[in-house]
């Protein structure tokens, strides 16, 4: 029986060995030797340039909000919706980071739902269409005498899952209002903000400071994020993410890409809104802003796979050497060549998309449903690339 | 002779076999008494699951095409997603309420796991519910809705309304002994209603308490065959085992007839398409092609006239999604399956009957749309059927042919994974057993001879089996 064992462990490895040989056949002749730690290094580089573009972003549109609630005219009402459009296209490329429970969506710790919650029980937040009596926050001092951010951040878990009120989307629905036309964005007036007679709609001091509370909580949560990342914090998220095992880190890295890619993007950001033709299952509803943010989702996908970060000054953060994108070449530079071509081919195919994105879902756009049918199935094909990435890295 | 000797030589062949198959595992290789069943680690079939983190519970079936994955996910956004009040810009997703235990799906079966009690007094229970009824029967058999607060409390309300009644649960301590004199502590909860909002209940109100459970696998079995349930029926205990078991026969909406029941605690839902929108109607207030009416009494009138989210709020295509989400989520692997002591707990959990109930494999029907679904062999640990659970797990409240004393046995698929997906190891119907040990000193009725048997097993034994189950 020994023997008939030993046989056997013989052809077993006789067989593993042949197969390992095949595989070995698609190996790079280039000698670089590309290490993973740095990899792993440039790409908390990239994401803390991603948090800080966000932040400096974020500030602007604070300082726009602060001038807009202490002079609100339509001037700075305008200034505070294109600082807002400005800071969604950093903050869209951040959301490659999330789904491997790291600083952003830590179970415990993770602001990602005070930053980018969704759907907005805006019905909460204040007056709606069709609801003119509901109980909202603006407009019920009684129930709620005190706005302030604890206020805004804890009011609305009624049944379980947390409905929070505040982030990039309480304020765009403050800015904007609901989005009731199928042509334009929002309509609400600059004079939802105005005090005393020429003002409409009541209570404009508690919404002038509902709307820059949350745009002070903004710049508390992405400075969070951003002291996450930062160099030379030995109790951060960064230390602790450079001090995992290379793999595991990698594993993180290419989970978020995965995960955002099909689950998140293709699946509940575009399928879904296709499928229900509703006009507003959309994350930007009320600025009409969803077909970006969807550019920038994929945008921060094909920022990990290369290994970079333009900022909205154009300056290049990361170094394109270090990326995904060669250290998949040192194993398959086949494979490397078609994920590169598929994800460059992905952000093209999704930029065809047009706002408002309400309009391309209707049913009534087979043109429309047509393009984003073909960048879901993009984003699909590269989510297939990303998930082999993985096995061809050896992570899973 | 030469018969005996034919299978002298098979039982050779079979050993040789089975050491050569055996050869990679690492405790138990030459234990012929004690092996696993071939492909028992395999749960939910051919689609079974490998990943154990907290996300166990919450993976498709790797098998699913394209087109399945994104409307496994379309389903999972409908499932996972807040409603919010009506109305919303999200028109798809308003229509919350207005009475509500919970505003998604996930908030109660938590990653696709199993809910828990409130963990401090008067905490509004969430993934916990109360099942309401009065005496007597609708004609189709369903239990009767109390006048003022329907078929299930509510603790939720839009902001506009109160939450239809507190619940306190207080804790009454039982103590009991091992053959072997160790003690235990069960607690066993007693459940008040306060201030109820809408008038007082029926002064012979019964009441069900009901946790969420975990909802993967529930395609796989959806598929068991009914003539396999019904051949595990020993209505009359003619095998004189103690055990019964019968099935329940439930109102089918769909076709407007009786049909076996195999959801729920008290196996009172038929399919997935009627548990899915059973609970997002009585759970969360969401209106749809199969349940159109929202619940609201006519104590509640002020709640007639708030906005809803259309009729139905839930559209089709979100309804068709969730059932499919719900039918393809995938069950995990077994871990440790092979390893002796696991084995032997498994051969415990049978000497001492466990398994007949909690029956441990199953074939499932052909199913052509899903072909991970279909012919698998599958191991549940559940028979489908109702038991008599004796005296202290009673509900007293009749659900179609269920009496107040039978609840359904539970799947055990995953339960190993619990604490990992859900942070808690609460079991039983309600969550009142804090873990495996207290959830098997509960049973009693038909199970209470099996329990008797585990209160007499040594305490390695006994921890043979917690391990078994903690490996399922």
């Amino acid at each position: 029986m020994i023997k008939l064992f030993l046989s056997v462990a013989s052809i077993g490895a006789f067989i593993f060995l042949i197969v390992s040989c095949g595989g070995a056949t698609s190996k790079p002749t280039n000698t670089t030797s590309l290490k993973k730690t740095d990899v792993i290094r440039n790409y908390a580089d990239l994401v803390l340039a991603s948090y800080q573009d966000a932040l400096s972003k974020a500030s602007a549109l604070k300082n726009a909000i602060d001038e807009f609630v202490a002079n609100p005219t339509e001037a700075t009402h305008l200034a505070a919706k294109n600082a807002w459009l400005e800071a969604r296209i950093p903050y869209g490329q951040t959301e490659a980071f999330r789904f491997y429970e790291g600083p952003i969506d830590n179970p415990d710790t993770g602001p990602e739902g005070f930053l980018n919650s969704w759907p907005m029980d805006e019905g909460h937040i204040d007056y709606v269409i069709g609801n003119e009596n509901g109980i909202n926050i603006i407009n019920n001092p009684s129930d709620y005498p005190i706005i302030s951010q604890d206020v805004l951040e804890d009011v609305n878990e009624n049944g379980g899952e947390k409905n929070i009120s505040v982030g990039y989307h309480a304020i765009e629905f403050l800015l904007w209002g609901q989005d009731v036309s199928s042509t334009s964005a929002g309509a609400r007036s600059y004079t939802d903000f105005v005090e005393g007679a020429s003002g409409t709609n009541e209570n404009q001091a508690r919404r002038k400071q509902y709307l820059a509370i949350c745009a002070t909580a903004l710049v508390e949560h992405l400075t969070y994020l951003v002291n996450e990342w930062s160099e030379g914090n030995s109790a951060n998220y960064r230390t602790s993410f450079l001090a995992l095992n290379e793999n595991a880190a990698l594993l993180k890295i290419i989970t978020g890409i995965e995960v955002l890619s099909f689950g998140e993007l293709a699946s509940e950001r575009m399928n879904v809104a296709l499928v229900n033709h509703d006009q507003e299952d959309e994350h930007s509803c009320f600025s009409d802003n969803t077909n970006i943010d969807i550019l920038m989702n994929a945008k921060g996908i094909s920022n990990v796979i290369l290994g970079k970060y333009a900022d909205g000054d154009q300056i290049t953060h990361g170094d394109t050497k270090l990326s995904l994108y060669e250290l998949l070449k040192t194993i398959n530079s086949t494979k490397a060549e078609i994920l590169k071509e598929k994800v460059t081919n992905t952000l093209a195919v999704i930029a065809l998309i047009q706002a408002p994105f309400d309009q391309e879902i209707s049913q009534a756009n087979p043109e429309g449903n047509a393009r984003v049918k073909a960048g879901i199935d993009a984003l699909q094909e590269l989510n297939e690339l990303i998930t082999d990435t993985k096995i061809e890295l050896g992570l899973e | 002779m030469p018969i005996n000797h034919q299978v002298f030589l098979q039982v050779v062949y079979i050993s040789i076999v089975f050491l050569f198959c055996s050869c990679g595992k690492s405790d138990n290789s030459l234990n012929l008494l004690l092996s696993s069943e071939k492909g028992e680690e395999f749960s939910g079939g051919i689609a079974t699951s490998t990943d154990f983190s907290e996300k166990a519970f919450s993976k498709p079936f790797s098998t699913l095409s394209s087109d399945q994955r994104l409307q496994f996910e379309l389903g999972d956004s409908f499932f996972t997603n807040a409603w919010v009040e009506a109305p919303a810009s999200a028109t798809v997703r308003d229509g919350l309420g207005p009475f509500f235990n919970a505003n998604s799906c996930a908030a109660c079966h938590v990653q696709d796991g199993r809910g828990k009690p409130p963990q401090f007094f008067l905490e509004k229970p969430i993934s916990l519910l109360f099942r309401l009824s009065i005496p007597g029967e609708t004609l189709t058999g369903a239990p009767k809705d109390d006048p003022n607060y329907g078929g299930q409390l509510n603790p939720f309300a839009l902001d506009s309304l109160e939450g239809e009644a507190d619940i306190s649960i207080t804790y009454e301590t039982i103590i009991g002994q091992y053959d072997d004199g160790l003690t235990y502590e069960l607690q066993k909860p007693i459940y008040t209603f306060l201030n109820f909002k809408y008038g007082q209940p029926s002064s012979d109100l019964m009441f069900s308490p009901r946790v969420a459970p975990a909802n993967f696998g529930m395609g796989l079995l959806e598929l068991i065959p009914e003539s396999t349930i019904l051949a595990l029926q020993d209505i009359e205990d003619i095998n004189g085992d103690g055990i019964s078991g019968k099935a329940n026969y439930v109102y089918d909406i769909i076709s407007g007839t009786k049909k076996i029941g195999r959801f729920g605690w008290k196996a009172n839902q038929p399919s997935i398409l009627q548990q899915v929108s059973g609970a997002f109607l009585g759970d969360i207030g969401i209106t749809s092609s199969v349940f159109t009416n929202e619940n609201i009494s006519e104590a509640q009138s002020s709640a007639l006239v708030l906005p809803n989210g259309g009729t139905p709020e839930l559209s089709q295509e979100a309804l068709d999604a969730v059932v499919f989400y719900t039918q393809t989520l995938a069950v995990p692997k077994r871990r440790d399956w092979d390893k002796t002591n696991i084995i032997e707990g498994k051969k415990i959990f049978n000497e001492i009957n466990c398994a007949a109930c909690h029956n441990q494999k199953f074939v499932t029907s052909e199913f052509a749309e899903v072909l991970s679904l279909s012919k698998q062999t599958i191991y549940p640990y559940t028979d489908l059927l109702l038991h008599d659970m004796g005296n202290d797990l009673a509900d007293n409240r009749p659900d179609f042919e269920a009496n107040g004393k039978e609840w359904r046995t539970p799947p055990l698929w995953g339960i190993g994974l619990q604490k990992k997906v859900n942070d808690h190891t609460f079991f039983m119907h309600d969550g009142r057993a804090r873990n495996l040990e207290e959830a098997i000193l509960w049973h009693g009725g038909e199970a209470e001879a099996s329990k008797k048997k585990f209160k007499s097993l040594s305490l390695a034994d006994r921890q043979k089996i917690i391990s078994f189950l903690e490996s399922l």
